[in-house]
């Protein structure tokens, strides 16, 4: 499959190759060993936490650390309020942005390359840009620091939109043109024809939003203030603060356990995480 | 962007007839005409409510917004252009827009060379399993937080007590002042932020040299082109245009750095790490000036923008589309 194997110059190759071996597990490390630290170093005592070297091994556990977390810190009210902001945006996202996706790929209607262009530019415009108008209108609607004012600016997305349109384009017109003819509505013919077949790309969409938003720190920083209402990785960080360097594995059991739903959603849906990198994501 | 759409269409598998071709108007076409129109923007209408009020408003208003003065409580006050004459004479907004860059530049060079590398180096391994354990292994970084990430990475890399000063000095060499000096900081918040992301780039070259016309290869082998040579004259040619949607996706999100200086350093130490969105934090959310900031939100925008129509504007001699 490579050249290498092909070429006539052997040993040269096969040195080439060791050294790429070597490299790939150097770069291996360097990519596991802080979470190996993170991971061992809050099943260590606070006492030794800080002491070097580290226990890459941890021989004796001490899980004392985890149920400090819940102590310290009301954890399970950041889950819980991660939990439902990730998921309300991901099934609202999943709604409109397929029926968008949709009617922009497979339905004629008048001003329809217009709006989809007004969509796409929407793309290009980083946060930051429009955060102080967002927490303006965020504020007039009532919702400033409430887990709401996370999830309802973010029930539509241009980017979602575009990512369904892109994948309906590829499925035949004639399908819904047959049901048509034999009677069926227009939404009948998107909901029990094309939306079954879109199952890859809402799982794709979902994924996409699920790392983005269980990860989010920039909105919850800026629109909670209350702690009742904070999402795991803005509570880690106040934790953090409360805490300072005197009991950093309390601190770590905590990013562990934030991090557990997204590894186990990576063991079971790892396609569709690269796929969502493969589709040019914008994170 | 425009990559994007590109290999979403192309991998289609059923073929798609050409829209033009339809039947003749029948009696009452019209009106089935309008009937789709209706149903067109029915289904369009939440995407469009949702993202007018929260993006597109907000983009005319950020506008609006940095034209006045407003501190929230008081009636906004018509400036002109007042805020930009401001900010252009304001040395903490300069520097930072001179530390982001300098950041931003940092992490997208470091982040593409180490991206391609493992890319090419993952797709020479023949067993899957391998190639599988490998892009597992650098997509993990993804699954934490930014927040996470600065946390815990705040900890390893404590001047003090950090682990990564213990293992520098115990192999016998100096220990670095991470997060205590100008250029310490801001080294570490590359390395941290290229740690994280470089899987994201990485996985898109996986595929995209995943992807490559064997045949073209075979005949760089035929014609007794090396190893080396293959990839600077035939791979990189081929993913350029993979290349160039990596870099200027890299560009876009370092410019808008703000997690990791903010919980590592504070933007600090002094305004070593202080990003341009950290001063446009401070200037809205913390001294409540939403105009400057709206400006400072803008000129963000508008450098962002430059940067990309610089990037695409050099790539057009770089980038071979086949």
């Amino acid at each position: 499959m490579t050249v290498s194997t092909v070429t006539p110059r052997r040993p040269a190759v096969k040195i080439g190759t060791i050294v790429g071996i070597v490299v790939l597990v150097l770069a291996a490390m360097v990519a596991l060993g802080p979470l190996l630290w993170t991971l061992t170093t809050s099943l260590r005592t606070p006492a030794e936490a800080f002491t070097n070297p580290p226990q890459w091994l941890p021989l004796h556990p001490d899980f004392s650390n985890y149920a400090a977390v819940f102590q310290q810190i009301p954890i399970g009210q950041f889950f819980l309020n991660s939990t439902v902001v990730t998921a309300l945006i991901v099934v609202g996202q999943t709604i409109t942005c397929t029926l968008s996706g949709y009617a922009f790929a497979l339905v004629k209607f008048p001003g329809k390359n217009a709006i989809f262009g007004i969509f796409l530019a929407t793309m290009m415009v980083p946060l930051q840009t429009i955060i102080i108008p967002v927490f303006v209108i965020v504020k007039t609607l009532g919702l400033s620091d409430s887990i709401g004012s996370l999830i309802i600016p973010a029930l539509g997305s241009a980017f979602g939109t575009f990512l369904m349109r892109q994948y309906f384009m590829q499925m035949p017109p004639e399908l819904g043109e047959a049901a048509r003819i034999d009677g069926a509505s227009h939404f009948k013919v998107f909901l029990h024809v094309y939306a079954r077949m879109a199952a890859p790309a809402v799982a794709t969409l979902a994924i996409l939003n699920f790392s983005g938003f269980w990860a989010e720190f920039y909105r919850p920083l800026i629109f909670l203030q209350s702690q009742e209402h904070f999402t795991l990785p803005l509570g880690l960080v106040g934790l953090q603060g409360n805490l300072g360097t005197g009991s950093i594995s309390v601190v770590l059991a905590g990013v562990i356990l934030a991090m557990i739903p997204s590894v186990l959603l990576f063991v079971f849906a790892q396609r569709y995480f690269i796929e969502g990198v493969t589709t040019g994501s914008f994170r | 962007m425009s990559s994007s759409t590109d290999t979403l269409e192309s991998p289609s598998a059923i073929p798609r007839p050409h829209p033009e071709r339809r039947v003749a108007p029948r009696p009452g076409a019209r009106r089935t005409a309008r009937r789709e129109g209706i149903f067109g923007f029915l289904m369009i209408s939440p995407a469009v409510l949702f993202v007018t009020v929260f993006t597109l408003v907000p983009i005319l208003a950020s506008l609006v917004l940095s034209l006045f003065s407003w501190d929230v409580i008081t009636a906004p006050k018509f400036v002109g252009l007042n805020n930009y004459q401001r900010l252009a004479a304001d040395g903490t907004v300069l520097h930072s827009f001179g530390v982001t860059l300098i950041l931003a530049l940092g992490i997208v060079i470091l982040q593409l060379v180490c991206g391609l590398g493992l890319a090419v180096l993952v797709n020479q391994r023949r067993k899957p399993w391998s190639k599988a354990f490998f892009r597992t292994t650098f997509y993990l970084p993804l699954l934490a937080s930014t927040a996470a990430v600065s946390i815990f990475m705040g900890y390893m890399f404590d001047a003090k007590f950090g682990v990564i000063n213990y293992y520098l000095t115990s192999l016998g060499l100096p220990a670095i002042p991470w997060l205590t000096s100008t250029w310490g900081s801001m080294l570490t918040i590359v390395l941290i932020t290229v740690w994280q992301q470089v899987g994201f780039t990485f996985v898109m070259f996986v595929a995209a040299l995943t992807s490559m016309p064997s045949d073209v290869l075979e005949a760089a082998a035929i014609d007794g082109a090396g190893p080396l040579r293959t990839l600077v004259r035939v791979k990189i040619p081929l993913i350029s245009p993979t290349i160039l949607f990596a870099t200027v996706v890299a560009m876009i999100n370092a410019m808008q750095l703000f997690d990791q200086p903010f919980i590592m350093t504070k933007g600090g130490p002094g305004t070593a790490t202080t990003t341009a969105t950290i001063v446009m934090y401070q200037a809205g959310f913390q001294n409540l000036q939403f105009g400057y900031g709206s400006a400072i939100a803008m000129v963000l925008l508008l450098i962002i923008l430059a940067i990309t129509g610089l990037i695409f504007i050099a790539s057009r001699k770089l980038v071979f589309y086949q």
